[in-house]
């Protein structure tokens, strides 16, 4: 059965040597820039090799997970994450003022990070049973198994987990051919709503951030901080960049988070134009890999899940991107693979196990 | 219909299969799209405001600091220095970069000690400190705190260890009124001053000479071109304009005769001031109780300053310059000079003094210091044995008009020209100024006892000195002044500056007049009765000198008068002035002694010790 057109690695690894050369490039970059943005820390470098260590084989196991499973065990998943973050809203443990931690005796765990896996493969799971394009009805229950692990992650706060789960499973909603009335609809329903959550829903410090976008100026130590001095870093990098080590903007600390959200500037600043184009080009690779791949999948699950994977990858690196130049606000979303910090690259390696997965366990035809 | 449905069902899934296609070509370019717009937005920032970043990056991290110049040294007439800088670590805290000052200070005290003194000082520094001005919480490091602080040194932003040179003066109280001391820059400093040149510096002259050649000793800031990091720590100099030092300043006063001048006064309030009566030169200008200039170098603590501020002998009065003393008998030469003058007395003409002196049709008798009188008296026993009868009949017949107007020749009445800031100029009465300060007319009572130096009748000790000096010189004379030479700390230059040439201020009819005021001077130290033998004995040169005891209070008329029963503070001040050698003098001197009693047993005899010292160190040389 297998096929000659699956490569070595994909037959008896499971992993996809396009997406994982890809996405090694990237970690090495990002290593490269952390050096950098840590003041040559090798401590922090060593810890953060670690964490890739962790998260690639995380990809590894479960790339070995055949789709099927992953479909059989989707709704599962998706009510234990659930109920996790039921659970830790009134029980977990809070750091830097958000309610986000489980204790579970031995280590913290993250609900909302295992949510990112869960919503794609629920959503997908319910939607690939039926006819596409999802009729009313079906779609009223996608959005509201949507609308429910999102709204307990803004309780938390946490909106940037909250922007990744809610668009994860949009993404599937949206794949498997969401009618655009209804897509137009709700995006006018959001616009009419935009005002209640300004003034009931959300907190003080995200309003805040949300003006500091439209005008830095207005608290240039403050809120808008972050964004004046990021956008002098980026554009003080000019096109061929201040060169590896050399940002002088990110090494006299005047960047805040500079190894963390922000470590974008810090590449920017260094490599300029140049670097910049380099690597929105990876990142564009690499989505553009996952569609491939999704669009290569050979059922509707399948399909749903490898596309609503690489396309929120792609949100992570616009948000990021967009925030750190100034024109997002301000959502604590790391710039995946290569900002320093473990939990979130675990779980993004772990959905591109499953995007690999994906791939490399079709069933081809010689036809 | 098994097959039916299952093309049925491949067919669906063929048709999901391009749903699936379109929505995924979609969304690729949907994808690529906004990654377009990232990539805009790079263009714009890195390209198109590429030139507008880099300067604010620039501006970010360059900073222009100010360098001060090292402040000039202050010297004696020998080059003994009396001021210096000394190479300090000093820990230094900037309240604008602190975020939480408290808990900052708490942490600074677990690994340095640092006393509640300083504590408090610091805090009192910190409520006048300008802003991101970093404010010294310790002023001298040990090498061992120093050590301490820099493994900690990452757990204070906008704390500092910072080399700094400090006023040092290493004579403590020694010529203290003379020399002065700087302290920190206070709002009014700032106003006052020339931002530019003071850009950086902390420290400023407040009074005497680091007050008066402020300008001289400053010198210019430079500037320098530094790489700062966000908290404004400097990582490493780049570029600089070095300042111009402040210059060397040679004062006049020659230390060893200062002191002679200091320890002649004792535990006695009072003040000796010397000069050379032929270019002005101030030697000496003595205040006593001195007091520790260093404790005000970096801000001197409550405590401290309240106890000098309270204290009866006020220890941070000027006297010589700022002490106002009613003359006394030593005005005595310079009204007997203005009596020979106007021809009211001939040298010969005899005084009877029976021990007081009465007016015609006023009943108030004024009393001679001897109360049984002094018998017929002469010009010359007259100055020698002080005879208060002969000079309130001088002066009632001289006149205050004429008293007024030659005494003011004199300098008396106002400032002696010396430049240091707060010079005052005692008073000399008449009828104008009485109207002006007092609204009332003259008396003639009042002319009487101007002729024993008291009534409205102030002196400054410098004041009396500088009199003396022209009595001295037969007439002539020129400001004193307190800086000989100037060393410039850029060329290394040494500038003498020229002797203003001696000028006529006085000038009588007949020049022998000035000997019978040299004669009358001279019996008094050296004459058999004279106020001030006391002091003839063993002294190798002559000298002229005269005593005088000016009352701080009245007596009543007929009031017995008992030094035991009054209290310290209320007996009469004790003054001297007289110059030597007599046939070509040189040095000029005036002493006053508060509270201390009698001019001759008290104030001459400090005198003699001044002339004495400048006889051994220049007399014989230049003799």
């Amino acid at each position: 059965m297998p096929n000659s057109k699956l490569s070595f690695t994909q037959r008896h690894l499971h992993l996809d040597g396009t997406l994982l050369v890809a996405l090694l490039l990237l970690s090495g970059v990002g290593l490269i820039t952390l050096y950098s943005a840590t003041n040559q820390s090798l401590g922090d470098m060593q810890r953060q090799f670690m964490r890739l260590g962790l998260a690639f084989a995380v990809m590894l196991v479960v790339a070995q997970v055949p789709p099927l499973t992953l479909r059989r065990w989707a709704p599962w998943v998706f009510l234990a994450s659930l109920g996790m973050l039921v659970l830790v809203l009134f029980f977990g443990t809070t750091g830097k003022g958000a309610q986000r931690w489980l204790d579970v005796g031995l280590f913290r765990f993250q609900p909302a990070e295992l949510m990112k896996l869960a919503i794609p493969l629920m959503i997908a799971w319910y939607l690939s049973d039926r006819h596409l394009p999802p009729r009313l009805p079906h779609v009223i229950v996608a959005a509201i198994l949507i609308a429910l692990p999102t709204g307990l992650i803004v309780l938390q706060p946490d909106l940037g987990t909250a922007l990744l789960v809610g668009a994860a499973g949009f993404f599937v909603l949206f794949l498997a051919g969401l009618r655009w009335r209804v897509m137009l609809t709700v995006i006018g329903g959001v616009a009419a709503l935009a005002p209640v959550f300004w003034f009931f829903v959300m907190h003080e410090y995200q309003k805040q951030r949300v003006l500091t976008l439209f005008n830095p100026e207005r608290d240039p130590l403050g809120a808008g901080y972050h964004i004046i001095q990021s956008t002098i870093a980026i554009g003080s990098g000019g096109i061929y960049g201040k060169g590896w080590l050399n940002g002088t903007q990110s090494h006299l600390d005047f960047l805040p988070e500079r190894h963390t959200d922000f470590i974008f500037a810090v590449f920017s600043e260094e490599f300029g134009l140049t670097g910049v184009a380099l690597l929105l080009g990876l990142y564009l690779f690499i989505i553009g890999r996952g569609l491939y791949i999704a669009a290569n999948a050979q059922d509707n699950f399948g399909r749903l899940v490898a596309g609503s994977v690489a396309l929120t990858f792609f949100v992570y690196v616009f948000v990021n991107i967009g925030m750190v130049s100034g024109i997002l606000p301000v959502v604590g979303l790391p710039l995946p693979l290569i900002s320093y910090g473990g939990t979130s690259m675990v779980t993004l390696l772990a959905a591109f196990g499953i995007l690999m997965s994906i791939h490399t366990h079709r069933k081809l035809w010689a036809s | 219909m098994a097959s039916g449905d299952d093309r049925e069902r491949l067919k669906d899934s063929r048709r999901e299969q391009a749903l699936f296609t379109r929505r995924a070509v979609l969304a690729g370019v949907g994808v690529t799209g906004l990654m377009g717009l990232l990539g805009g937005r790079m263009l714009q920032l890195q390209v198109a405001g590429h030139e507008r970043y880099s300067t604010l990056s620039h501006a970010n991290r360059m900073r222009l600091v100010p360098v001060p110049p090292n402040r000039g040294l202050i010297h004696d007439r020998n080059g003994l220095i009396l001021a210096e800088n000394q190479p300090n670590f000093q820990l230094l805290v900037t309240p604008e970069q602190v975020p939480d000052l408290s808990a900052t200070l708490d942490g600074l005290r677990s690994i340095i000690p640092v006393s509640e003194r300083e504590l408090e000082r610091f805090h009192a520094l910190l409520r006048r400190s300008r802003r991101f001005e970093a404010v010294p919480l310790k002023v001298r490091m040990h090498e061992d705190e120093t050590a301490a602080f820099a493994v900690h040194r990452h757990r204070f932003p906008g704390v500092d260890v910072e080399a700094r040179l400090t006023r040092h003066y290493p004579h403590g109280p020694h010529a203290v009124h003379a020399v002065g001391y700087v302290g920190r820059l206070n709002e009014r400093d700032v106003r006052r001053l020339d931002q530019s040149r003071y850009a950086g510096t902390s420290h400023t002259g407040k009074t005497g000479a680091e007050l008066q050649f402020e300008d001289l000793l400053h010198g210019h800031a430079g500037l320098q071109r530094v790489e700062t990091n966000a908290l404004g720590r400097v990582i490493r100099p780049l570029e600089r304009v070095s300042p111009d030092p402040g210059q060397d300043v040679y004062l006049t006063i020659d230390s060893r005769l200062q002191r002679v001048a200091e320890d002649a006064l004792e535990d006695f309030a009072g003040s000796i001031v010397a000069i050379d009566v032929r270019n002005g030169d101030v030697l000496a200008l003595a205040s006593k109780p001195l007091y520790d200039p260093n404790l005000f170098v970096n801000g001197v603590d409550a405590e401290t300053y309240r106890s000098l501020q309270t204290d009866p002998d006020k220890p941070l009065f000027n006297r010589a310059l700022r002490g106002q003393y009613p003359p006394g008998s030593t005005i005595k030469p310079f009204i007997g000079l203005a009596g020979l003058d106007h021809g009211t007395v001939e040298p010969r003409d005899r005084v009877f003094c029976p021990g007081h002196y009465s007016l015609p049709g006023i009943s108030h008798r004024w009393r001679c210091w001897r109360r049984q009188g002094h018998g017929h008296m002469n010009f010359i026993d007259a100055m020698a044995q002080s005879c208060d009868v002969y000079y309130y009949d001088l002066a009632y017949r001289l006149g205050i008009d004429r008293l007024h107007a030659f005494l003011a020749r004199f300098g008396f009445g106002s400032r002696p020209g010396l430049g240091m800031p707060g010079e005052l100029a005692g008073i000399l009465p008449s009828r104008d100024w009485k109207r002006a300060a007092r609204g009332e007319a003259w008396f003639h009572g009042e002319t009487i006892i101007t002729g024993i130096g008291q009534g409205y009748f102030l002196t400054t000790p410098l004041q009396l000195a500088q009199a003396t000096a022209i009595l001295a010189n037969r007439g002539k004379g020129v400001p004193p002044r307190l800086i000989r030479a100037i060393h410039d700390n850029g060329s290394l230059e040494t500038r003498e500056l020229g002797v203003e040439p001696l000028q006529e201020l006085v000038s009588v009819r007949d020049r022998a007049l000035w000997d019978h005021i040299f004669a009358s001077l001279e019996e008094t130290v050296h004459g058999r009765r004279g106020t001030a033998r006391g002091i003839a004995e063993n002294l190798g040169y002559r000298m002229a000198g005269k005593t005088g005891t000016a009352q701080v209070f009245s007596l009543a008329p007929d009031q017995e008068y008992d030094e035991d029963e009054i209290e310290r503070r209320l007996r009469d001040h004790a003054l001297f002035n007289g110059f030597a050698p007599l046939d070509n003098p040189r040095v000029a001197v005036a002493v006053v002694v508060e509270n201390g009693g009698s001019g001759g047993a008290v104030a001459a005899p400090m005198a003699r010790k001044v002339l004495d010292a400048y006889m051994d160190l220049y007399g014989k040389a230049e003799a």
